[in-house]
């Protein structure tokens, strides 16, 4: 009785999630009329706007991830090791961005760093992208933070550090040569899903009036009916991909740590 | 010479190190926040005025936030529903152990599957010309257009919105249902209850609060979302995300500081739900755990 009722909700759920999966990549291969082909690919992968903005926002998701690290891995590990007593706060602060929409951000961003304020950063491309790059930062900061602290709390961090200490290493040594390897697993976590959120964000960039993939989408989707199909596919594609890596990496490491 | 000093507490050298982080979220997350926050009480003179929350009292505003809640609340309802069930089948419901991961990994892979991208997929399925609207037509003679169904509406969107709602409550609720003890199964089997007694009386009460905290963080997902509803109808559905946009994008509103009072009634509500989220987890964490 209970399996019957376990295998009707399964099979409802897995309807429901094929359902729109089927009908997108069904109909990304019936440009052509009567037959299946990848017409609808080839045209997008052709199309220069689509490698202009696909590479932009490849390069904005790869700049988002160092800077993240850079920002995200010293500061828990800080906290960490001499202010615990700040990790309730420093948590907190770091889960304000799904509490917060990203319209409203964006929002204060405009306001805010205009050419007419004191930081004007919107004034250039440069520093709008810069911009962009700091709003996706918030936008990771969430996952990236947790995972961070995740992987650092399976490390006997205080230790590791006294122990390099009496090495004689410095600070940039300990964090990039003894905490960074140790967590890298749970890094690649955090930077695997930024690259999924930047990949495809739209709202932020659309905002602030940069070229990235999302508002291409978008675009793409107002004006043509078999390209949109041929864009989810591959945008699902690079999801189930960043998801399946960060699997991986977490299966490593796992097993990394089972060996020693 | 402050330098020369002897430094009567090591306590700034401390902050020195978590500086940068305190520095960056105060200048790109909290400050812009706040500005939009104390924008929406003032007047375009900088004086301090509650007439821009007051002006948010207009049909097209109040008609936006309230289609906004409804579809952020059905979403979150039946994504809550939906979700429960197929997690309570992986967990406890005697599936077969091969059947949980895949369906795990996939609810990973799906919640993070929003904005444009997904609302492409689901114009290609059942939008005006989709795969499914046109198969029922051909083989079925059911013309979904005619029956009111149309996919560019509330609808629509909460029928968009469940393919990450589900899966997101699917993530959140699973640890959840595995914190329920068999200990607590056996005990009520032993004093006679019946399966469903036990689901009623045992279960369902301790899980109650992790449902509950779930939706309203669900809720609080489904109302932030701009380019999935964007993507999807465009501009024409009148919700709150949208009109903000639209504002930002050209001032429909005619006024900056209404556009303020617009987002800071957005936080408001998102932060509602998400306090809701939080005090309900602490509470369920009295039990599970």
């Amino acid at each position: 009785m209970t399996k019957l009722w376990s295998w009707g909700a399964l099979l409802f759920g897995v309807l429901f999630f094929l359902m729109p999966l089927y009908g997108m990549t069904e109909f990304s291969l019936k440009m052509r009329r009567g037959e299946y082909s990848l017409d609808a690919y080839t045209a997008v992968i052709n199309n220069p706007q689509f490698q202009a903005t696909f590479s932009y926002s490849v390069i904005m998701a790869l700049v988002t991830i160092a800077f993240g690290v850079l920002l995200v891995v010293p500061t828990a590990f800080w906290v960490r090791l001499k202010m615990p007593w700040l990790r309730p706060w420093v948590e907190f602060i770091t889960l304000l961005p799904l509490v917060i929409p990203s319209i409203v951000v964006v929002f204060g961003y405009i306001r805010l760093y205009n050419t007419s304020s004191w930081l004007p950063l919107t004034g250039t491309a440069l520093g709008t992208n810069i911009l962009l790059m700091f709003g996706y930062t918030v936008l990771a900061l969430p996952y990236m933070y947790r995972a961070v602290d995740t992987g650092l709390r399976t490390i006997d961090v205080a230790t590791l550090t006294e122990a390099a200490q009496s090495l004689g290493a410095g600070w940039v040594t300990i964090i990039a040569r003894v905490i960074l390897p140790n967590v890298l697993g749970a890094v690649l976590s955090g930077a695997f899903l930024t690259f999924a959120i930047v990949i495809g964000e739209f709202t932020m960039a659309a905002l602030l009036d940069r070229p990235a993939f999302g508002p291409f989408m978008q675009l793409l989707g107002a004006n043509r009916a078999y390209e949109p199909a041929a864009l989810a596919v591959i945008a699902f594609g690079i999801t189930w991909a960043c998801m399946g890596l960060i699997q991986l990496v977490t299966r490593f490491s796992k097993h990394n740590r089972l060996a020693r | 010479m402050p330098a020369s000093r002897p430094a009567r507490r090591p306590l700034p050298l401390t902050w020195l190190g978590v500086a940068p982080f305190f520095v960056f979220v105060g200048l790109f997350l909290l400050l812009p926040t706040a500005y939009i926050v104390v924008g929406a009480f003032r007047t375009p003179e900088g004086g301090f005025t509650f007439d821009n929350i007051l002006a948010l009292n207009t049909p097209t505003i109040l008609s936006a936030y309230w289609v906004s809640i409804k579809i952020s609340f059905w979403s979150a309802l039946i994504g809550c529903v939906v979700g429960f069930a197929i997690a309570a089948a992986l967990t406890v419901g005697g599936l077969p152990r091969s059947v949980r991961n895949p369906m795990m990994t996939f609810s990973g892979v799906a919640s993070n599957f929003a904005g444009v991208p997904l609302a492409f997929a689901f114009i290609a399925t059942i939008g005006p010309a989709g795969i499914i609207t046109l198969y029922l037509r051909s083989e079925f003679g059911i013309n979904l257009r005619l029956m009111g169904f149309n996919l560019l509406s509330t609808l629509g969107l909460v029928i968009t919105y469940l393919f990450f709602q589900i899966p997101l409550m699917i993530l959140i609720i699973t640890p959840a249902l595995d914190g329920l003890k068999r200990e607590w199964r056996e005990a009520a089997a032993i004093l006679g209850a019946t399966g469903l007694q036990y689901w009623r009386m045992v279960a369902f009460p301790i899980l109650f609060p992790s449902i509950l905290g779930t939706m309203a963080l669900l809720f609080a997902n489904a109302f932030g979302a701009v380019a999935t509803a964007i993507a999807l109808t465009g501009p024409s559905l009148n919700i709150a995300p949208i009109l903000l946009y639209a504002q930002i994008r050209g001032d429909v509103l005619g006024s900056p500081n209404l556009g303020y009072a617009l987002a800071f009634g957005m936080i408001v509500i998102t932060g509602l739900a998400n306090a809701l989220y939080i005090v309900l987890r602490a509470r369920s964490e009295r039990w599970l755990k």
